[in-house]
Formats: C-alpha cells, structure tokens, sequence
C-alpha cells in the first residue's frame, strides 16, 4: 500500500497526464456535441505535450536560455538547465494542434450552415431523412 | 539543384508549385493544370531517376540545413523509399489529370484551394517517404492528414461530417503516435531513426519498449484503417469530391502501411518487433479478420466507391499481415502489395471518377448496361477487377502469390484462407458489377436484340490515365521479376 | 535432347491474340471479318503442324516469357503431350469456324463480333494451357480461358444466359482460385519449382497425406474437367449458341480442365510417387462414380445438347480414369480418348446445331424421322455415336480398347465393370436418336422432304465424322507422342 501511495506521489505529474488524456479521450468518444468532441481532442494533444515537456525536466534546473558570450567561454552545464528539446519539438506539435483545430472550426462552421445543429444526434437523424 | 539533392526537389517542386497555384489560379484558371501536371511529371522523372541511382549506388542522404545528425533532421533515400517516391509520383500524376476534370465539375471556381491542399498533400507524402526523423515523421504525417481532412471536407452533402469524424479519428491515431515516439525519446534521447535502432537494443527495458512500439503500432494501425479502427474511412472516401479520392484512396493507407515497414524495418529493427510469438500471432490473426470482415461487409454496399473502401480496408489486412508474418516471402509480398494495391486502386477509383462524371452516381443500379456506354472505361475496369481478383498476369496475382507462400511458410492457416477467402469474396463482388454492366435491362427469356446505345464514353483527358493504369496493372505483373530482385530484395533484412 | 529455344510456340499463341484486334476492327465488313477468322485458324494450325516433326523426334521447344517469380517463370514448353491437345484444338478450331460461321448467318445472330473476339482470345487460352512450361502458365492460361468464354456463354444476354454465366463463373473461378490455387502454392512450397517434369517433382519432398490433399485439391480445382460434384456448369453452358458449345465444351474448356489434370499426374505428382501412396484408387473412383452418374442422367435427358453435355461429362471421366489407373496402357487410353472422344464430340455438336439451324429443333422427341430429311448429318451422327461408345471402325475404338486392357492388366475389376456397363449406358443413349431419326415415323407438324442444314455446316461436320474415321486406321502418330509424354521413350 505504501509502495503505491509513494508511487503516486512521486509521479504526480504523470498520473496527472493520464487523468487528462482519460478526460480529452471520453470526450472526445462520448460527448455528442461536436465542439465538445473537438475540446476533447484539444485536452488529449495537451495531456500529450505536457508529458513531453515534463520529461526535460530536471531537479534545480533553471530556463534554458543563457547568454551567448558566456556559452562560448565557459560552454553549458547541462545540469543547470532544463532539456530544451522537447520545448521545442512541443512547439512544433502546438502549431499541429492549433492548425488541426482551424480546419475542425471551419468544418464545424460548415456543417452548421449545413445542418443548423452541432449536436451528433440530431444530424445524423437530418441525415437519415 | 545538383546531383546530391535531386530528392529533396522531388518533395519540394510540388510544394512551390501549390503556392503558386494559390496565387496564380486566383487570377486565371488556365495556370493551375500546367502548374499541377508540370510538378508532378518533374517528380515523376525526379524519383524514377532517383530510384535508378538508389539501386545503383545504394542509400542516399540528405542532410537538412547542415545539421548533422543525430541531431540534425535526415533525409534518407534506400530503395524502398525510392520505390515508394516513384509509386507517389505516378499515381499523383495519373490521378491528377482525372481530377482537374472532376474539380471542374463538381467545385466551379474552388479549383485554386483544392489543388493548392492537393499538392501540398502530395509533397507531405514524398516527405514521409523520406524522412529519416521520428519526430518529423509526426510533423509530415499531420501535415498530409490536414490537408486531407480540408479535401474531404470540401464535398457535397455529409462530406463535412465525415471529415470532422475523421479528424477525430485521425488525431487520436496522430497523437498515439506522438505518445510512442515520447516513450522513445525518454529511453534514447534521439529521435534519429537509425540512431534509435541502435541504442534501443542496448536498453534493458522491456516493458517501455514494448509500450512505445505498442502506442506507435496502434497509431499507424488507426491513420491506415486496420480493422477494427477502420470505421473513418468508408465514409470519408466515399463522400470526397472524386477529384480528392482519386489520389487519397491509393495513397494514404499505402504510405501510412509504409510507415509501418519504416518503423518495424529501420527504428525498431524486427528482432526487437517479432521477439514474442504472441504478438506476431495476434497481429496475423487481427489481419485475418481484417480481411475477411472487410471482404463481407463489401458485399452489402449498394454503391461502388464505398464497395471499393471496404475492400481498402481487406486489402491493408492484406499487407499488415504479411509484415508480422515476419519472414521473407511475407515482407516481399507485402511491400509489393503496396505497389500493386496502390495501381488497382488507383485504376478502379479512375473508373469511378469517369462514371461520375458521365451520370453523378455510381450506386450499384445505375450501372446497369453501362459496359456499352462505356466501353473502354468498363474494359479498364475489368482489369482492375482482375488484378483485385488475383488472376495473372495482373500484378495483384504476384503479391497474393508471395503473402499466401509466407502464410505456408510460417504456417498461419488462418491467414492462407482469409486470402483465398478475400480472392472468392471479390470475384463475386466485381463479377456482379460486370454483371450488372453488361447485360443491362433484361427482357426475360427474349434475346437481347443489339440495339446501339449511344456510347456516351468519358471524356479524353479521363480515358488516358484510365488506359495507362490498366495496362500498367499487366505491365508491373509481367515485371515482378525485376521489381523483386533489384529493389524490394535489397530490403529484405539478412536472417529472415 | 536438349530444348530448342524458339519463339513459335509463343507466335501459336499470339497469333489469335493479336488477330482478335483485325476482327474487332471489321466490325462493318462481315465477309473481311470471317476470312480474318479463317486465316487466323489456318495460320495457327500451320505453326502447330510446324512444330510437330520436332517433339515427334524426342525434341522440345521453349520460350521464357518473363521472370516473374524465383523458380517459377512464366514459360513456354512445346513437349509431347502438349503438342497432341494443342493439335487437336488447333485443328478443330477450323472446323468450328467453319461450322460458326454457317451457323451465326443463318441464324443472323447479334453481336458477332464479340462472338469471333472473344473465340479468337479463347483459343489464344487454350493454346497456351497446352504449351505451358510450368504450373504457374499453365494457371494462368486457364483463368484467361475461364474469363474469355464467358462473353461466349452468356451470348445470348437473356435471364437465361445470366444465370448460367454466373454459374459457369461460380463452379471455375470458385475452384480454380479457392482450390488449385493454394494447392500450386502448397506444391510450390514442398518442391521450390512448377515445372512439368516427367516423374513429377514431388518424389521424396512430400508425405503420403500432403499427396493426398493435393491430389484432392487439384482433381476438383481444374473444375473444367466435369468431375462431379463440380460438373453443374456444363449443362447450363448449353444456353451458349451450339458452335460455342461445341467447341469450348465439346473440345477446348473441358478438355483444358482434363489436359490440367494429365499434367498433375503425369508431370507435377507423378504416376510412380502417386502409385506408392496408393493415390489411383482415389483417381479412380471419383472419374468412375462420375462416369455412371452422368451416363444415367444422360439417358433421362429430353434436350439434345443436355444430353450431349451429360455424355461429355462421362466421356470426361472416362480420361481421368484412364490416366488414374497409373498403368502405361491405362494412361495411353486416357489421353487417347481425349483426341478420340474431341473428333468424336464435335461431330455430334455439330449435328445437334445443324438440326436447329434446319429445323429449329432442340429436343430428341421432336426429332423422330429427320434422318430422311437430313441423311447426311445423320450418318455423321452415327459415325460420331459409334466412336463415342467405342466401336470399330471408328477412333474411339482404340482408346476405349486400351482403358479396357489397362484395367485386365491392373486387374482392377471394378473397373472393367465400369468400364463395360458405361459403354453399354452410352449406347444406350445415342443409338436410340439415330434410330428414331431414320425409321420413326415423321412427328406430328413436320413435313418431309430433304432438307439438309445449310454447306457451311454440313462440310464440317462430314469432315470430322470422317475424321473419327480416320482415325481408327491411323492412330500411330498420337501413339507415339503419347508414349513420349509418358517418358517411355
């Protein structure tokens, strides 16, 4: 029982990603309302990129920006910064997410104009008709 | 542009060009069809060059902005990403032609946006070819998907929904992927594919590995529509404009199974994939289903196009299981089924698109007769339907020859039978087309007596790339030979 | 002898192939369009008697279309057992354009040209299952034949038609694809080659039960050879115009399926490996349970081509058997038979549709007294019954002469039985309608009077009567072939 407790509580962070994904995931298959299945989608890249960053992470480390002239005389001690890298792969992924949303509003734009509803159940049965 | 990145502007023609369609066709249609077809046939004569060079000299590299790997992003060039760059330039190039007169039709004055999305696909597909980053990997595929999904969504009727549920789907797919890829990155430290192969054996982790390889397997398998995750495609390609399905249906499941080779071949490496029995044999055994289920539920669509997804889906079972046959003939077979899959696809898709633009529909009943309205397109078809079918010399023979002799090899009855299974369900299907399209409205028991229909056959911009496909289903059959031995056996990794 | 590499056996094929294109092309011009039938006919039996001398010395011919899989090119062989059916089609294929020819005129059928098309691609088929090098060819030709007659059995494009087009479709392509196609990869698997080699290839790479399953498999995978239960097909094919029928199932798709099947024994599995498994009782009983069945259906069968369809399905059987015995004289009966039984067929195919064509007659009861009015095509049929049933002086004497001895020697008596009682069914079922044709008495509403069938019918039906004639006083040549297909030098 410790052993799980002490488990949770030093990958808080981590549980925290699931519990996230979890939430962005049954929104995304249970919700009928189209933009809520798009929030959901929205929550899960989030979780994900969270991870991510969260794996650069290190204990007292500071923002990984340093000065130029100093880097060049002295070079970086890599324990004093957090992993950059994944800052800037996440970076990458934010502009997916965000592009993938645009297209989804605009699509979402256009089945309202379409159906006059965003909710999955009653489109689908204006479809059926 | 040298003899060093002749690759690189096979991706990048296409991407220029889309911008300048954007802006060009804006002002005059008449610049959108050359600027399309001239990019493509430069990638044609770009891979098919590169592809002689790969197989001549062996693996090119490309590093991009001087960043030496393993940090910097690699582009890499072995046979089978040059097969694949040839395989994505004909059939962009072929289907194009058929989708300048479809657009036409069906979007009137949405030509520019539509081909701008289109060629910017098409140069997302070269890049996941390509790449040799795990990362970038990512970054390609949604690229190919976003564009995919504004294709999509730019249809008539329920077109709008079926993209928005396959931008559900497809970002689960994207971000299990991502997932895997962060499960890597936190062992290795490196996103360089061939890097990540060799650090990644070294580790003693079994249990993340095996996650990470599980997350960027059950990604793949929903961007592909691997039964059961298939449930986003029928009606996505199926409501399209025809221009887009055209080009979508034989590429995107083919390149997202390349990926999947990719993956096992050259990140993973097999040893590390096929270690346990129990997951070559669940795989091999999901694949059997994937068949055989796609197979039957093709046969309750009354209407062709969606018919045609159905039997996509079996035919990704097909190479999906030909992979974790994990054996020689298995991988062979399956790396030329996406050669094969990718033409009869391509030629049965083209048919649709000319019957769609001759009579708007192509649901089953209103194909009656139309192999005498059509002749040529319904004679194209046939052969379509017999490379499907698997009867030589068509190309679509050869592939299932090498998957059933690995099914025998490695002993998967099951996957022998929902071949041959698949082969029997098909020929009922595309002999009831055939049916339907030759004997046309029936008097019983009378003769027929031979009254001249008017041939009403598509027009001469679809018919060429139609006749060309068809004869290079027969062309590409009679070649297996060479195809096998000079590009796909280079693949093959020793000891399998 | 070591095989001559040459491309004539390539040319016999294409020689069709391409002159399809010529037909469709005169679709205008009738008369442009029949003489490019003739000529294409002419010209393809001159290649084939060409190379006959050659195999007839021991020598084989070859030509390699493409490689396409390791071990198993797409290859042509022109070796003996291959040159007897590839003469015996080519040679009947004349006739039958002849004989097509008169038919479809006199009938002013529709369609024509896809009717000649698709017989000119046919026969493209057919060639090439006889000169095929391998398994694989062999395969390939077959399903090209399956897919090109289809166009000829559903000619007639009524419900009719439809349904047996499906179901020819259904029987071949279900077989061929859903049993001898594992079956070739099976054997493909156990020996790494298709060729036909004498002896098989098989011997030592395969246990005694694979043998077995792949016997099965190919026995009813080549469904074009009737064997029962896989036999529905050709009596629905007979919805087809009679030159179809007489030819495709007369002589080429049927006797395409039974050729399939001497390969298999003779050439893939091999007498001696199928002899030691005890694999010829297998053979055996399913061609004899097939013979009687369809020889008793015959007799009950009213419409003429029906009950021809039923006696071919028997007189199939009859091949299968000899070839099963796994005896030399019992396998030389059996590919005997399958030129004897060819001429044998086409002849009565050809009065069947000559009768129609003159009369507009389908069934045997209708038929009473007709041989006064059509003596000629009569005493063909007589000729062609007789050699069918086996008597002398007719060709079909020696094969069914050599099966009889084949069983005394095997000391299989079951099947001199067999052997017996089916001939005794056959006469059973053809002499009657000659009977009748010439001294019943004329049916109520037809008239006297000659009245033959127009010439471009009846000469080639004379001719292969006498034919089968023929053939009983001069069967050495296919002797010997057959005896070199056999390995017996």
């Amino acid at each position: 029982m410790e052993l799980i407790i002490d488990e949770i509580v030093a990958k808080y962070n981590y549980w925290i990603y699931v519990v996230l994904m979890m939430i962005g995931f049954y929104a995304m298959i249970g919700k009928r309302n189209l933009v809520k299945k798009l929030l959901g989608m929205n929550i899960f890249q989030t979780s994900i990129i969270l991870f991510f960053v969260s794996t650069g992470v290190k204990k007292g480390g500071g923002i990984p920006i340093v000065d130029k002239y100093q880097a060049l005389a002295g070079g970086v001690d890599a324990a004093t910064i957090v992993n950059p890298l994944p800052h800037v792969l996440m970076l990458t992924a934010i502009v997916v997410g965000v592009s993938v949303t645009g297209v989804a509003l605009a699509v979402l734009q256009r089945i309202y104009k379409e159906y006059g509803t965003l909710e999955e159940d009653e489109i689908l049965e204006k479809t059926q008709r | 542009m040298s003899a060093t990145n002749l690759h690189l502007f096979v991706l990048v023609v296409p991407l220029l060009s889309a911008f300048a369609v954007n802006l060009l066709g804006r002002s005059s249609k008449q610049w959108i069809a050359p600027l399309v077809l001239g990019s493509l046939a430069f990638s044609v004569i770009g891979s098919l060059v590169t592809l002689a060079r790969v197989v001549e000299h062996g693996t090119l590299r490309y590093t991009v902005g001087n960043w030496q790997p393993p940090f910097g992003i690699e582009l890499v060039v072995d046979p089978l990403s040059a097969l694949m760059m040839v395989l994505i330039s004909v059939v962009a190039f072929l289907a194009s032609f058929s989708s300048l007169k479809s657009v036409e039709q069906e979007l009137p004055g949405r030509e520019p946006f539509f081909f701008t999305l289109y060629l910017i696909l098409i140069a997302g597909l070269f890049g996941l070819v390509l790449t040799g980053d795990a990362f970038n990997l990512y970054v390609l595929l949604e690229i190919t998907s976003i564009t995919t999904y504004g294709l999509i969504a730019m249809g008539r009727g329920r077109a709008a929904l079926s993209s928005f549920n396959y931008i559900i789907m497809g970002s689960i797919g994207a971000c299990f992927y991502l997932l895997g890829i962060g499960y890597i990155y936190i062992l290795t430290g490196t996103l360089n594919m061939a890097d990540i192969a060799r650090i990644l054996p070294t580790l003693n982790a079994p249990v993340a590995t095996a996650t990470a390889i599980a997350f960027v397997l059950v990604g793949l398998w929903i961007k592909m529509a691997f039964f059961p995750l298939h449930s986003w495609l029928p009606n996505a390609y199926s409501q399209a404009p025809t221009g887009a399905g055209t080009m979508v249906a034989p590429l995107m499941t083919k390149v997202t199974v390349y990926l999947m080779v990719r993956v096992i071949l050259t990140m993973y490496t097999p040893a590390l994939v096929f270690t346990h029995e129990w997951i070559t044999n669940g795989a091999v055994w999901a694949a059997a289903l994937a068949i055989v289920c796609g197979s039957v539920l093709a046969l309750g669509q009354k209407d062709l196009r969606r018919m045609l997804t159905y039997i996509i889906i079996a035919e990704v079972g097909y190479m999906v299981g030909g992979i974790f046959l994990a054996n020689a003939n298995g991988l062979t077979g399956s790396i030329l089924h996406i050669v094969n899959d990718a033409l009869m696809t391509l030629c049965l898709f083209l048919v649709v698109a000319a019957i769609i633009y001759r009579q708007g529909t192509v649901s089953l009943v209103s194909l009656q007769g139309i192999f005498h309205r059509m002749p040529f397109t319904m004679a194209a078809f046939t052969l379509g339907a017999f490379a499907m079918i698997g009867v030589p010399p068509t190309c679509g023979f050869f592939s299932k020859w090498y998957l059933i002799l690995g099914g025998i090899d490695g002993g998967h009855w099951e996957f022998v039978i929902a071949l041959v299974f698949s082969s029997l369900v098909n020929a009922v299907l595309f002999f009831r087309v055939i049916e339907l399209a030759f004997f046309g409205s029936l008097a019983d028991g009378q003769h027929h007596e031979h009254t001249p229909s008017e041939r009403h056959e598509a027009p001469w911009w679809m018919l060429k790339p139609l006749v060309l496909t068809a004869a290079l289903l027969i062309v590409i059959g009679l070649s297996t030979g060479p195809l096998v031995n000079n590009v796909i056996r280079l693949m093959i990794p020793i000891g399998f | 002898m070591t095989p001559i590499v040459s491309i004539w056996p390539l040319a016999a094929i294409l020689v069709s192939l391409l002159g399809a294109l010529p037909i469709i092309l005169s679709d205008r011009q009738p008369n442009l369009r029949e003489s490019w039938t003739i000529l294409i006919a002419l010209a393809k039996l001159a290649i084939v008697a060409a190379l006959l001398p050659g195999v007839l010395h021991g020598g084989s011919y070859v030509f390699t279309i493409a490689e396409v899989l390791p071990g198993v090119p797409i290859e042509l062989r022109v070796d003996a057992l291959g040159i007897i059916f590839a003469l015996v089609a080519s040679c009947l294929w004349l006739f039958t354009s002849i004989y097509s020819i008169g038919y479809m005129r006199s009938l002013d059928e529709h369609a024509q040209t896809r009717y000649f098309a698709s017989f000119a691609v046919a026969i493209s088929a057919t060639i090439g299952v006889a000169f095929a090098g391998n398994l694989l060819t062999m395969y390939l030709f077959y399903e090209v034949l399956s897919l090109s007659t289809y166009p000829l059995v559903t000619h007639e494009q009524n419900a009719e038609a439809r349904a047996s087009g499906r179901k020819y479709l259904t029987y071949i392509l279900g077989t061929s694809i859903g049993l001898a196609l594992p079956a070739m990869l099976m054997t493909y698997a156990a020996a790494g080659t298709l060729d036909f080699t004498v002896g098989g290839i098989l011997a030592g790479k395969a246990s005694p039960e694979l043998l077995a399953l792949l016997l099965v498999l190919f026995l009813f995978g080549f469904a074009k050879a009737g064997l029962m239960p896989f036999h529905g097909w050709l009596p629905a094919a007979m919805v087809a115009p009679t030159p179809v029928s007489s030819f495709l199932h007369g002589v080429a798709v049927v006797k395409a399926g039974v050729f399939a099947i001497f390969r298999i024994i003779f050439h893939i599995l091999g007498p001696e490996t199928l002899q030691a498994a005890n694999l010829g009782v297998v053979i055996t009983t399913i061609a004899s349970v097939t013979l009687l069945t369809a020889s008793l259906v015959a007799l009950t069968q009213d419409s003429m081509k029906r009950r021809l369809a039923y006696s071919t399905i028997g007189q199939l059987s009859y091949m299968v058997l000899g070839a099963g015995m796994l005896s030399a004289t019992g396998m030389l009966g059996g590919v005997l038979h399958l030129a004897m039984h060819a001429f044998g067929k086409i002849t009565l195919f050809f009065c069947a549709g000559a009768i129609y064509v003159a009369s507009k007659k389908k069934y045997i009861s209708q038929m009473d007294g007709l041989g006064r009015r059509m003596p000629i095509t009569y005493f063909a049929f007589l000729l062609g019954s007789l050699s069918i049933i086996g008597m002398p002086p007719l060709g079909g004497f020696i094969s069914k002469w050599n099966l009889l001895v084949g069983a005394i020697e095997g000391d299989q008596r079951l099947l001199i039985v067999v052997l017996l009682t089916s001939s005794l069914l056959n006469a059973a079922y053809f002499l009657p309608v000659v009977y009748r044709g010439f001294f019943a008495a004329t049916t109520e509403g037809g008239e006297d009077g000659f009245k033959e069938a127009p010439l471009l019918c009846v000469v080639p039906l004379s001719l292969t009567a006498l034919a089968s004639l023929t053939m009983f006083f001069y069967p050495d040549m296919f002797i010997k072939l057959i005896r070199l297909a056999l390995g017996a030098g």
